[in-house]
């Protein structure tokens, strides 16, 4: 009987999650103009699964109480490095993508060993190899430009039997083969344990150290991904540092948004999708509403302190005083 | 183990007063700048000529002035990231205030502070009072300034030329040859550490930074420190906002982007533990002084920006690597 109770209790935070997404969607589609086209949805999806992508990466490392502020730097680098590999033939074009990942999967274990190796905090790490990313950036793509093979770009950022967009199904894909299979795993549930106390699992023997690198450097190969995807979006390469710190900063937000604790622990990629897509939505929102485009980032800074502010709700619950300090 | 504890001391116990109670982060901050300074002196002599190094102690004053503000709030095991914005508020309100005329030029640089000291009200309150996570009620905070200044910038158009008297605290001298700017972060590197070592107010952020459970059952109204502390952080960032407005003749969006990093960096490399309750104020301005030196050095030997962030990014994992490391096997 309780089962499902347990299962309830920790799936509260991406339920939240989707809760906040569905309402915004919802208030959304209400106010467009032209309702829930397949055409509305291809382009919503679209700008949300970059940040989706995002989201998962910074929800992997978030897990292990850890952070990653270079995220927004890989995403960058490897939406660089797509704009000169990716192209040409169907053979080569495979290869690069291969290549893109694989650096994305590098600048991810990089951060992990300096992590787990280095003993460095994860805050000051990445800010640091945040940087070098982006020197690497600018040393690929000193202007933007660059190019993109277009044929799969299209079908990638576009609709599936018409109807679907497939960013979504590319979104799905990532949560069915990296997302799940970690989850479940000894490693991630490795992972888990070391962000909800270490001490604990390292008396317990749980591999923490396999568990951290693994979700370190699966975090890049998502935010890899999200570069890519980046770039069959917009066809070039730029390394912009307003993005790049753009995407870092709200992926923390989609990250609290869906339900992942920043304490570590607790959490799922989902929740952080659903949280993503929430945190795009209301920047389209205002748009249908006919705001004034000036108003937007005050709007958006308002309804992010808003809903964390919900979180903290929990604090009435609190009995004694001494558990306010975590 | 206890042959190398013992041979440590032994080592210690030869060693100059001074150098042993001296935090070895801050020496090895120090010794990278001595370091820094030899190497580009290799490059060029003009690196080490008097107006050269004046030069860059006046530039880097407006990120010491951000750090010591971000030094406070990391010393309780916090973080700032509402830094960009708020300097940015700051300096923009600043100037704004001047332009109203009357008692406007006067009250230009308390009102650029105070507004500050409001976003680091929000923030501490946040943080202190409804428990949400540093790191994302300052990312907020940042967000709804940034969209302050956008709508205010764009319905009307303030003044954004900075007053004379601004200028003046920014660029001009005092004592001559010694920019007031300076002298500036001198004094309030003074009070830092006057704050941190001889008032009631440091001790609590100290303790708080180490548990503040414990900090709370000793007594301590943990929740006010730490909403003062954030208000503290926030009217630095904003000052250092009027600064470099001051030394820049105009505010404009976006000066405060390149402050962020480079001041937790700043504060991490001078020893200050990113945990909270373990650093001193001597080690973030050697930090201070280190990061604005190797920005300088790298951008006169004209590397290129992509070359300079990597060395950037390098340099600080390296040096963190020397000192910065957590204990083995927690």
């Amino acid at each position: 009987m309780s089962e499902w109770r347990y299962w309830l209790n920790e799936q509260r935070g991406t339920l939240m999650g989707l809760a906040i997404f569905l309402l915004m969607f919802t208030v959304y589609i209400a106010n467009h103009p032209a309702g829930l086209t397949a055409n509305v949805a291809q382009t919503a999806a679209n700008k949300g699964a970059l940040f989706a992508f995002v989201a998962m990466a910074q929800t992997l490392v978030v897990i292990t109480s850890g952070i990653d502020l270079s995220v927004g730097m890989i995403f960058v680098l490897t939406n660089c490095l797509a704009s000169w590999l990716v192209v040409g033939e169907p053979l080569p074009t495979a290869l690069g993508v291969v290549a893109v990942l694989v650096a994305g999967m590098v600048c991810g274990a990089v951060n992990g060993l300096l992590v787990i190796y280095g003993r460095l905090q994860p805050i000051v790490a990445t800010i640091a190899t945040g940087a070098i990313y982006f020197g690497l950036a600018l040393l690929l793509r000193p202007f933007p430009g660059g190019s993109v093979n277009e044929d799969l770009a299209d079908a990638l950022t576009g609709r599936l039997f018409g109807v679907i967009p497939s960013s979504l199904v590319l979104l799905t894909a990532a949560v069915l083969l990296v997302w799940l299979p970690f989850r479940r795993s000894k490693i991630g549930r490795a992972a888990f344990a070391a962000g909800s106390s270490e001490q604990a699992a390292f008396m317990s023997g749980m591999p923490i150290r396999r568990g951290k690198f693994a979700a370190y450097t699966l975090a890049g190969l998502l935010a890899a991904m999200g570069g890519l995807f980046l770039t069959f979006f917009t066809y070039t390469g730029e390394a912009a540092y307003a993005s790049g710190s753009g995407y870092t900063l709200w992926s923390i937000a989609a990250v609290v948004l869906g339900g992942v604790s920043l304490y570590g622990g607790r959490g799922s990629a989902i929740g952080a999708i659903f949280g993503a897509f929430a945190a795009r939505t209301t920047g389209d929102m205002l748009f249908v509403f006919d705001v004034d485009p000036l108003w937007q980032p005050l709007l958006q800074g308002v309804v992010l302190m808003i809903a964390v502010s919900i979180g903290s709700l929990a604090l009435l619950r609190v009995r004694n005083r001494l558990d306010w300090f975590l | 183990m206890s042959e190398t504890s013992e041979n440590r001391i032994s080592i210690r116990a030869r060693l100059p007063a001074f150098l042993r109670r001296a935090d070895p982060a801050v020496l090895t901050a120090f010794g990278c700048i001595l370091l820094l300074l030899f190497l580009s002196s290799l490059y060029s002599s003009n690196f080490l000529s008097l107006n050269y190094l004046l030069q860059q102690l006046k530039v880097a004053s407006f990120l010491g002035v951000v750090a010591a503000g971000m030094m406070v709030v990391i010393l309780l095991g916090h973080i700032d990231l509402s830094v960009p914005w708020v300097m940015t508020t700051g300096a923009m309100m600043a100037c704004a205030a001047a332009g109203f005329g009357g008692a406007g030029p006067i009250m230009a640089i308390p009102i650029g502070v105070l507004c500050g000291a409001a976003f680091g009200l929000v923030n501490g309150f946040g943080v202190a009072y409804l428990r949400i996570p540093s790191m994302i009620v300052t990312l907020a905070s940042n967000v709804v300034a940034q969209g302050l200044m956008v709508v205010y910038t764009g319905g009307f158009s303030p003044q954004d030329s900075a007053p004379p008297a601004i200028r003046w605290l920014a660029t001009g001298f005092v004592i001559p040859g010694l920019p007031n700017a300076i002298i500036v972060w001198a004094a309030i590197s003074a009070i830092m550490v006057f704050l941190f070592t001889r008032t009631s107010f440091g001790r609590a952020v100290y303790g708080i930074g180490n548990s503040e459970r414990a900090a709370y059952l000793s007594g301590v109204d943990t929740r006010r420190i730490v909403m003062i502390a954030f208000a503290i952080s926030g009217a630095l960032s904003a000052f250092g906002g009027v600064l470099l407005a001051g030394y820049a003749s105009k505010a404009a969006q976006a000066m405060g982007d390149a402050y962020l990093l480079p001041a937790i960096a700043a504060v991490v490399l001078g020893g200050t533990s990113i945990l909270g309750g373990r650093g001193s104020y001597l080690g973030t301005v050697a930090g201070v002084i280190l990061i604005t030196l190797l920005q300088s050095i790298l951008s006169v030997m004209q590397m290129p920006e992509a070359g300079r962030q990597i060395v950037y990014g390098v340099v600080i994992i390296v040096m963190l690597l020397f000192y910065g490391r957590a204990p083995p096997n927690r």
